[in-house]
């Protein structure tokens, strides 16, 4: 019972990291149609910029409380101008381009940042130093420690945050409104670039976060880490249903707990055939499972099949 | 085909080439180049098997070295004494079937995976394929890497050696032959024999472009809509050109485990998969010659910047700053990017699909 339940915690926790990184798939494809490959590889930067600038201000001897929010803030900015910079470089002189181009220009440039990652930070894991003191709560038989609770806590709140924006701001709006109908869209006086743009910004926004939080809770970044963490976000993204910002969340949440739970039990169900190294699988047979019985996914009214 | 004197003599000019090709090169930059000659036509053989999905068929696959693994692992498996020490009862020396028996089965086995994957997502729009071939790249180098344990199918990461060699006629290539009283050695045996596969795939590509079937495909790849209201069957002729591309990758990857005698997942990273789709998208989506030049280039651009690139910045900063494969990568990456941008129906592009890839016409229509 009390594997359970930590199963289910551990799930949650990492099912939250997730949602936040679907939800950058999800806005993109809801407004664009297409998938973001490179949103994964954003991540990865994200966590990276974090860490680089975490160690450098604690090495200039700034507090832990400060040093944090400065290094998510830094890594943010960061992202933001990466988002930005994706949606210029590879997608918007694209647009109108058939479908196929679109999609070989983002994994050109996952690759190419895949590897400036690399050589920028080298191929060795990095540790997340340690902040705050991280006390192990028990929880009903389970333990469930301070920074597992800070993460989930805040990707509720910027969660909460960003549907408020889509469905209370004039932003929002004109995001709601792009994805509905591009050209009804631009003739009520929307300016498509920029709502293009301010979405390409958020999400990598919301994916600077997300890899800080998967640092924290792995206590390691890699240049590598964006690929798998990308491919099981869209998964998310595709299990709630894509282009819908409460299925990226629940999709999240869901994948987080599968994961969770089915690499807990995977050795008592296949009587030891499989382990735990087969964790990263499950996303996979979600979302061919998704594909083939609901391609809409649990929330989404949309048919897959938009051609 | 028919063909005209001139082009009869420059076709003959090309196969004397062609044969002359590892003596040449031996002479000129020493065996290692042959090797990696072979490798070249390795990886021609896996573009033009993935030109049928990515060029003809307008899929945009990911995962396409998966299916290399698939039939690679498959010849390891049969054709080396590693089954021993799973089932040491029913195998007590392994299994060493023909390399002829376990082509076309690795093919087959292959293709079956093709369709396993191909059958959930073809009927959606083909950014999921893309997602779904990513994933399975990934997913069989996780069962690569784990099933080795309780039985030892895969070896784990070790990987399987050993592996029986490639035997023509019951000449076995992986010694040197003395043929005509000509010595050939391993390289040059391997090379031969690549060089008559490649040419069957070409032979192949080039007929199924031309039929009924190929039409098909790029009309399917140029409007889905369209080619379904003329009475295609979209679904099911998607799903044969993305089989058909497994069977390919298949098929070369049990050439591959022959020719190295050795299998590792670390041979069929996502990397492998994106330096194939290079190649394609370098040299000019469905296109036969496009595409074999893009394999050209690829496969030797790493040589040339392991032993360029290196000694330059030895030279330059007195170490070297830039490995030479992560530099690899960005150019592939970037090639990707700028391809799509600037040309994007390739160096080598087939009419077709310049005119259909052209963006300003695109534009144009909308």
């Amino acid at each position: 019972m009390e594997i359970l339940l930590q199963q289910i915690i551990n799930g949650l926790v990492q099912g939250s990291v997730y949602a936040l990184v679907a939800l950058g798939y999800t806005m993109v494809y809801g407004i664009l149609g297409l998938i973001n490959f490179a949103h994964g590889e954003v991540v990865m930067i994200g966590a990276m910029l974090a860490l680089s600038a975490l160690t450098a201000l604690l090495g200039l001897g700034a507090p832990p409380a400060l040093a944090l929010p400065l290094s998510l803030v830094l890594a943010m900015a960061g992202c933001m101008a990466l988002g930005y910079g994706i949606e210029r470089i590879a997608y918007r002189p694209l647009r109108h381009a058939p479908r196929l181009a679109p999609l070989i220009t983002a994994i050109g440039l996952s690759i190419v940042l895949q590897n400036l990652a690399m050589m920028i930070w080298g191929r060795e894991y990095h540790s997340f130093p340690q902040l705050i003191a991280n006390t192990p709560h028990n929880f009903g038989g389970a333990i469930i420690n301070d920074i597992q609770i800070i993460i989930f806590v805040m990707a509720l709140a910027i969660m909460a945050g960003l549907m408020v924006v889509v469905h209370r701001t004039r932003l929002g709006r004109a995001m709601r409104a792009v994805a509905e109908n591009q050209h009804a869209a631009q003739l009520m006086g929307v300016d498509i670039n920029r709502v293009i743009s301010l979405t390409f910004i958020l999400g990598s926004a919301l994916a600077a976060v997300a890899g800080l939080m998967v640092s924290a809770n792995y206590g390691l970044a890699h240049y590598y880490m964006g690929f798998l963490l990308g491919l099981k976000a869209f998964t998310a993204a595709v299990l709630g249903g894509i282009g819908n910002l409460r299925g990226a969340m629940l999709g999240g949440l869901l994948l987080g707990l599968i994961e969770s739970l089915g690499a807990g039990y995977i050795g008592d169900l296949t009587g030891g055939f499989m382990g735990s190294n087969y964790q990263d699988v499950f996303a996979f047979f979600v979302l061919i499972a998704v594909l083939v019985f609901r391609p809409s996914g649990l929330l989404g009214e949309r048919i897959a099949e938009r051609a | 085909m028919k063909f005209n004197s001139k082009s009869k003599s420059l076709l003959a000019a090309l196969a004397i080439a062609l044969l002359l090709l590892p003596f040449v090169t031996e002479a000129l930059l020493g065996r290692g180049w042959v090797r990696i000659v072979d490798f070249a036509m390795l990886y021609i053989m896996l573009a033009l098997g993935l030109n049928i999905v990515v060029g003809l068929a307008g899929l945009l696959d990911l995962g396409y070295i998966a299916f290399f693994a698939v039939g690679a692992y498959c010849y390891a498996l049969t054709g080396s004494p590693h089954l021993a020490l799973a089932f040491p009862m029913a195998f007590p020396d392994g299994v060493h079937l023909s390399f002829w028996i376990v082509l076309p089965l690795a093919a087959l086995v292959a293709g079956g995976f093709g369709v396993l994957l191909g059958a959930p997502t073809l009927r959606l729009r083909g950014d999921y394929l893309a997602i779904v071939t990513l994933g399975f790249g990934e997913i069989i180098r996780i069962f690569l890497n784990n099933l080795n344990a309780p039985i030892n199918l895969t070896n784990g990461p070790q990987g399987i050696g050993r592996i029986d060699p490639v035997s023509v006629a019951s000449v076995p290539l992986n010694i040197t032959q003395n043929i005509f009283g000509i010595a050939l050695p391993s390289v040059h045996l391997y090379f031969y024999l690549f060089l008559a596969c490649t040419v069957l795939v070409i032979l192949v590509s080039q007929r199924l472009e031309r039929s009924r079937i190929g039409r098909a495909w790029m009309a399917i790849r140029e409007d889905e809509i369209a080619a379904g209201a003329m009475g295609i069957n979209t679904r099911n002729l998607k799903l044969l050109a993305f089989a058909m591309g497994a069977m390919f990758g298949g098929a070369s990857g049990a050439l591959f485990a022959g020719f190295q005698g050795f299998v590792s997942p670390e041979s069929f990273s996502l990397m492998e998969s994106i330096m194939v789709l290079c190649m394609v998208v370098l040299g000019g989506m469905g296109n036969i010659a496009g595409v074999i030049l893009g394999g050209v280039l690829l496969a030797v651009l790493p040589e040339v910047l392991r032993h360029g690139v290196v000694p330059l910045q030895q030279a330059l900063f007195g170490k070297t700053v830039v490995d030479p494969e992560s530099l690899r990568m960005l150019l592939f990456g970037g090639a990707l990017i700028v391809m799509m941008l600037y040309r994007p129906a390739g160096l080598l592009p087939s009419r077709v699909r310049r005119r259909e890839l052209d963006t300003d016409e695109a534009a144009e229509k909308v």
